[in-house]
């Protein structure tokens, strides 16, 4: 069984290798849930590429429909070419327009499926895809035909929490939970992008990471996306480290600081600390 | 096999059901966890807890169910009975160990290390370096006794151990720190929702654009309609301060279902009942209070008007002008809830408090007898019986 493992791009620490090695073995969804910004999207582009499978994205948003997944009729072309007098219009499958699943479903190879952001739709949307993820096959009415998987997809679903998921759902799943990266494996995900920085660089600003994401009553703590843009930034302006040193006591702002913190609120608590810190 | 575990799992409350833990057995079959503890401590992980709040809960159990641990709400750590210390080491130590400990010093001197150390650490013994693991009372090891999950004579060092990986039990924060239980209220208010359609037309309308098409002699004519909006809306009233405190947790837990689930959600606060002003903002209550008669002016009598109270007061706060326990108010409560109940003709009254002790307590009767007994308990069957009784 190829099984998926850390590469050099994609640190996974051992129990996420066991959840995804598990949903791909069983053949069942797998759930990730983590902080904004800890790679649960990049997950499946991973896992793919380990299992050497093609990727089958799918991005929900808060108008989308269960359905979307799997087919939508085209009832507008259908009048338009039956005016028009087109031969086409004398079969309706002619008109089913085929969503993700579907595609994913009919694919002569397996494939992963990536479920983006599912918390993103209606409450009920997990549980419209109930069947179609325990079963893999949805009954297309306009048809009258089943769609079966030819080869169970391996199914990433990942959630931000902005909404609970239902139990039934969630029975059918893996879950697994995307912690914080401590320092080490912070280190390891850096050396894993950037090869070639600095090593002072990283550790200084590695410092000034981990001292902002201590800071009490921000908003949005910085993540792992925002450490690697921000180290990106930083090389490219190719600035001394000194500009990051800082002591224990005294609070700085960041050189950059654009990429770190996304609300003005966090950059103005941010400032007044540093301000009481430099009076202080 | 593992159904100790399951078990476990139940009673410490987690929502394990019989199809996860036949998918933990698929999985151990297909050799996914490849008979090491730890992979089978994160399949099993993986396989049974489906919220990270309960991550914590699950470590606790798992701890308990493979090692022999102290169970999850189990004693504190402080005291720790030499007796039973020896009769442990007298049950698990074979006599070259035995021999081992006499080279040390005997027993009672170890003994006596054991007793100095626990004493000097009077918190949560977590990740201290200096444990009897150095001094090669290894027995002891194995047994862990602390529910925090430190055992004696674990060195720090072995951090590739499996052992650890639970007993550190890093989801401790996230123990019940996110929004709880709303899925049910949510589900509840749904019912609420009304959906007509506004906006820009955008959808296309089937059966209207075949029906003007065939009257255009099959000319194509493509008919729009606006989407669908949930257009309900609802104007929370809660009561805040004082009595509510013990159900700030439940009230918040409405709050952000309703929040969620409605567009147009206006709240207002009061102090026990509501008179002439409300407020926005509980933090600045007394600088921005707002007239009650602005609120009436504002909203249309098409919102639907939601108290949230435990109405436990004395009655003179409803019925007298000048009853209020934190002002002088000119005109009765009475008057202003019928005034209010006039004008939202959709109107209930959400009481924390349990249905049965309502009718103990007078005020209670007063005010559902004021809402015309549109009190509801606020649970998720009280508030589905009172969205049914809104949407009417």
């Amino acid at each position: 069984m190829a099984g998926f493992k850390s590469t050099e791009r994609y640190i996974a620490s051992r129990d996420l290798e066991v959840a995804v090695n598990a949903s791909v073995t069983l053949q069942r969804p797998l759930l990730v849930k983590g902080e904004p910004g800890t790679g649960k999207t990049v997950l499946a582009y991973e896992v793919a590429e380990a299992l050497g499978h093609p990727l089958i994205e799918w991005h929900i948003k808060s108008t989308t429909k269960a359905q979307q997944g799997l087919y939508e009729y085209d009832a507008v072309s259908r009048l338009r070419d039956g005016q028009l007098g087109d031969e086409r219009v004398h079969d309706i499958a002619n008109y089913i327009v085929r969503g993700k699943l579907w595609d994913a479903f009919d694919a002569d190879e397996p494939v992963v499926v990536l479920i983006d952001e599912v918390d993103k739709a209606d409450i009920e949307f997990p549980n419209d895809l109930l069947l179609e993820l325990d079963r893999m096959q949805f009954f297309v009415y306009e048809t009258r035909r089943t769609i079966v998987a030819k080869h169970r997809p391996v199914v990433i679903i990942t959630s931000n929490n902005e909404k609970e998921l239902p139990d039934a759902f969630l029975r059918r799943c893996f879950f697994h939970y995307i912690r914080f990266p401590d320092r080490d494996t912070m280190e390891r995900i850096v050396q894993a992008h950037y090869p070639d920085i600095r090593k002072d660089l990283a550790r200084e600003a590695m410092n000034v990471f981990f001292q902002v994401r201590e800071v009490p009553g921000l908003k949005k703590k910085p993540a792992t996306s925002e450490l690697l843009d921000w180290l990106k930034l930083l090389m490219v302006e190719d600035l001394p480290v000194e500009a990051l040193r800082t002591n224990e006591k005294q609070l700085v702002i960041p050189p950059l600081y654009g990429a770190l913190l996304k609300n003005e609120q966090d950059v103005h608590l941010f400032e007044r600390l540093a301000f009481l810190a430099r009076r202080g | 096999m593992f159904s100790h575990l399951i078990l476990g799992l139940r009673n410490a409350g987690l929502p394990t059901s019989i199809t996860e833990y036949l998918t933990l057995m698929a999985a151990m079959k297909a050799g996914v966890a490849e008979y090491s503890v730890e992979d089978f401590y994160y399949l099993s992980r993986a396989t049974l807890v489906k919220d990270e709040r309960h991550l914590d809960k699950f470590d606790r159990v798992f701890g308990a169910c493979f090692k022999g641990l102290e169970p999850p709400e189990g004693v504190k750590p402080q005291e720790l009975p030499e007796e039973w210390l020896l009769k442990l080491a007298e049950k698990l130590l074979t006599p070259e160990e035995m021999a081992k400990i006499e080279a040390l010093g005997g027993f009672d001197a170890i003994m006596q290390r054991l007793k100095e150390l626990l004493a000097e650490q009077k918190e949560r013994h977590q990740g201290g370096s200096k444990w009897i693991g150095t001094a090669g009372t290894s027995p002891f090891g194995a047994y862990g006794y602390n529910p925090e999950g430190v055992r004696i004579g674990q060195d720090k060092s072995r951090n590739r151990s499996a052992v650890k990986v639970w007993d550190k039990r890093d989801f401790k924060d996230l123990d019940d720190t996110v929004e709880l239980g709303t899925r049910g209220m949510k589900l509840a208010l749904r019912r609420l929702r009304r959906f007509a359609r506004q906006g820009a037309a955008t959808e296309l309308d089937l059966p209207d654009t075949i029906k003007s098409t065939a009257n255009n002699a099959g000319m194509l004519d493509l008919k729009l309609v606006p989407e669908r909006h949930n257009t309900v809306k609802v104007l929370l009233f809660l009561d805040i301060g004082g009595s509510m405190d013990d159900y700030v947790k439940l009230t918040e837990e409405l709050f952000s279902a309703a929040r969620s689930e409605f567009k147009h959600l206006e709240y207002y606060y009061f102090h026990n009942f509501p008179y002439e002003r409300v407020w926005k903002n509980n933090r600045r209550r007394h600088e921005e209070q707002i007239p009650t008669w602005q609120v009436l002016r504002t909203y249309g009598p098409d919102y639907k008007l939601i108290f949230v109270g435990d109405g436990a007061m004395s009655p003179y706060e409803i019925t007298m002008p000048g009853g209020s326990v934190e002002h002088w108010n000119e005109e009765a409560g009475t008057v202003w809830v019928e005034r209010l109940t006039g004008h939202y003709r959709r109107a209930a009254w959400l009481n924390p408090t349990p249905r049965q002790s309502w009718g103990h307590v007078r005020s209670i009767t007063m005010i559902n007898d004021l809402m015309e007994g549109r009190m509801f308990p606020l649970t998720v069957n009280g508030i589905d019986e009172m969205t049914r009784e809104l949407s009417r």
